[in-house]
């Protein structure tokens, strides 16, 4: 009895050794990559839950195990990027906005991880690639909608904090409502919070006051404002048509799947390397798009928007970039 | 200069004003309440996240609104007892265990909120408090639209005041609660019970804050999300010095502060393109602190605030 436990034990300790060594090997034939992601807020925020929705599906068809840690601080960010790392997972997905260079360090200290990470900075090798939601495009088509139906030729703007990522929406949005309504007027505001649903409506009901008849709802609460004062609305990154019906004219939507496939399978077949993967958020790669409530607005804008849209996706039309905090009109 | 004018002159703005003041007021009341008593609660920004969540998720269980308000006072009372427990009989320090009393709460409320809906992609939505239409008074120029289109929360908030006013100035209650935070061996040489009294007051002071999270969740937006009391708590707890523990103040400075936040927005858009919007957003706190100076200089502080008590002991 006693040798033969002994040679059980043994069996064990080496099969364990052996899978252990096996393990991220056998884990990379089979197909599932390990991804964790790292969030600042929870899943439910617009700009999130594109990157949370594409991953589950990716979940869903079996490609990757997928875990992740929400409401994570900027300050405690680089613990949990190590703690990821240290457990062996293969590939890191977040946002770094808040902590550029410190992620790009800790990035260093594991160049078998791959990180890919929503930043306004850009690639480092050998392992830190960067994503943005590189949505101009179809938020310039969005403005052209919204310069075309304004009556009172007042378009109200409430955005979260003024960095590159949401002014460069807001830009592109304005000029796409400036090329089709020379006249229209734009109140800009910022609320300096991801969050705060009551007061972006405050802010929004400021503009109404003011006579915007059109809002850009880039935050939560903007649309819940113009439902009240029955106005339309602009949706930003995610649609949000059914929950506010009637309202909003259309959206501009960010797609993660385009991006998050091709990182996926980028470390499943070993060449994952630090890139800029943000084209990938373009139209023409399926990671933005435009949807129009047709019910709202009327034929000939909405054949003006599709020939903008064939162009931009033939390589015809390219929407500027700016990246400057927009400003009111007044 | 015309434009700021005829901003302050208009209805909208001072309804804005009252709306953004409402979760103030009911914040203000409830530390006022704790501090008449001798007790500092710090669990007040805490307190505000649980009384979003729990009145939010009682409403969307199918507690029906007024079911979700109580549901909130009653949390805001349940964290109201911890501190009182914990500061009160043990005598520890106020601003410690109400820090602990803040970060327990939010965590709390945001891990019940993840645990009942792990996989929800949008925040769901109930359906809130709307703006009352009272007939007659409603038709009254400016105060009508300013006053009595509100929800009915809003409402709540200015009996609120009146009630807080009547306790503490007409009842002998009120005169107990006042000589416990001036006086405690007072109040124990009548035979009454410190403890009890102080106890008492943080809780109902705290089912007030929790109040004041919930107007949040249900009539000023009709979804919890994390993060979104966003300091509103914080800042009551000045707001009661400007108040000097008074009501009436309290109200004044609630409005106060809802009419600077409600007139920068306004500012922003207006001017927004010659100064930093930064500015804006933080006059209303400037301004605060700035009113806060002025009258903190003459402000009553209730005594025995922030000294602990034990029976027995001189």
């Amino acid at each position: 009895m006693k040798s033969k436990f002994s040679i059980t034990r043994r069996a064990i300790l080496a099969g364990t050794a052996a899978l252990a060594l096996l393990l991220p090997a056998g884990a990379a034939l089979a197909g599932t990559v390990k991804v964790a992601a790292i969030y600042t807020l929870p899943v439910e925020q617009q700009w999130i839950s594109r990157i949370h929705l594409a991953l589950n599906a990716a979940k869903d068809r079996g490609e990757i195990d997928y875990v992740f840690s929400e409401n994570v601080a900027n300050t405690d960010y680089e613990r949990v990027m190590r703690e990821y790392a240290e457990q062996g997972v293969q590939l890191v997905v977040g946002e770094v906005f808040g902590l550029e260079r410190a992620a790009r360090k800790v990035a260093a200290d594991y160049p078998e991880t791959g990180f890919l990470m929503g930043s306004s900075f850009g690639p480092v090798a050998p392992n830190f690639s960067v994503f943005d939601n590189w949505i101009h495009e179809p938020s310039y088509l969005s403005g052209m909608v919204a310069g075309a139906s304004t009556e009172s030729n007042v378009i109200g703007m409430v955005g979260g904090y003024a960095i590159p990522e949401v002014n460069r929406l807001m830009n592109a949005f304005m000029e796409g409502a400036r090329a089709v309504n020379p006249e229209v007027k734009f109140l800009v505001n910022f609320i300096d919070s991801w969050y705060d649903p009551p007061k972006a409506k405050e802010s929004a009901f400021a503009m109404m006051d003011a006579g915007a008849d059109i809002m850009f709802a880039e935050r939560f609460g903007v649309a819940d404002a113009a439902v009240e004062r029955g106005v339309k609305a602009v949706g930003n990154v995610i649609d949000t048509s059914a929950d506010y019906p009637n309202t909003i004219l259309t959206s501009a939507l960010w797609h993660m799947e385009p991006t998050i496939d091709r990182a996926i399978a980028a470390v499943a077949g070993g060449t994952f390397e630090a890139a800029d993967y943000g084209q990938y958020s373009f139209m023409s790669y399926g990671g933005g798009s435009l949807v129009v409530d047709k019910t709202l607005v009327s034929a000939e804008v909405l054949a003006e928007v599709e020939a903008t849209e064939t162009s931009i996706m033939e390589g015809m039309f390219r929407v500027n970039v700016n990246d400057d905090r927009p400003v009111s009109d007044k | 200069m015309m434009d700021i004018l005829q901003i302050l002159l208009s209805e909208s703005f001072w309804a804005a004003s009252l709306r953004i003041a409402t979760p103030l007021i009911f914040g203000v009341l409830g530390a006022l309440l704790c501090e008449k008593s001798g007790v500092l609660n710090l669990g007040i920004e805490g307190i505000f996240a649980a009384g979003a969540m729990c009145g939010w998720m009682a409403v969307w269980l199918g507690a029906g609104l007024w079911g979700g308000v109580l549901v909130a006072a009653l949390a805001g009372a349940f964290f109201g007892l911890i501190h009182g427990i914990l500061t009160v009989p043990l005598g520890l320090s106020q601003h410690v265990s109400g820090l602990g009393v803040t970060l327990f709460a939010t965590s709390l409320s945001y891990f019940t909120y993840r645990t009942a809906l792990p996989t929800v992609t949008s925040p769901p939505r109930i359906e809130p408090f709307r703006a009352l239409d009272i007939p007659i008074l409603s038709d009254i120029p400016f105060l009508g639209p300013v006053v009595f289109q509100q929800t009915a929360m809003t409402m709540l908030a200015l009996a609120m005041v009146l009630l807080v006013w009547y306790v503490l100035n007409r009842t002998a209650l009120g005169v107990a609660l006042q000589a416990v935070g001036d006086n405690p061996d007072s109040v124990d040489a009548q035979g009454l019970s410190v403890y009890g009294l102080r106890i008492g007051a943080v809780m109902a002071g705290s089912a007030l804050m929790a109040l004041g999270g919930a107007f949040l969740t249900m009539s000023a937006f009709d979804a919890f999300f994390f993060g979104m009391v966003n300091g509103r708590g914080w800042i009551c707890i000045a707001l009661v010095i400007f108040a000097s523990w008074k009501p009436g103040k309290a109200l004044l400075g609630a409005l106060l502060f809802g009419a600077f936040d409600a007139l920068q927005v306004r500012l922003q858009t207006e001017v927004g393109a010659m100064v930093p919007g930064q500015v804006f957003l933080m006059a209303p706190y400037v301004l605060s602190i700035f009113a806060l100076v002025v009258a903190a200089r003459r402000a009553e502080y209730p005594r025995a605030l922030l000294t602990p008590w034990f029976k027995g002991q001189r």
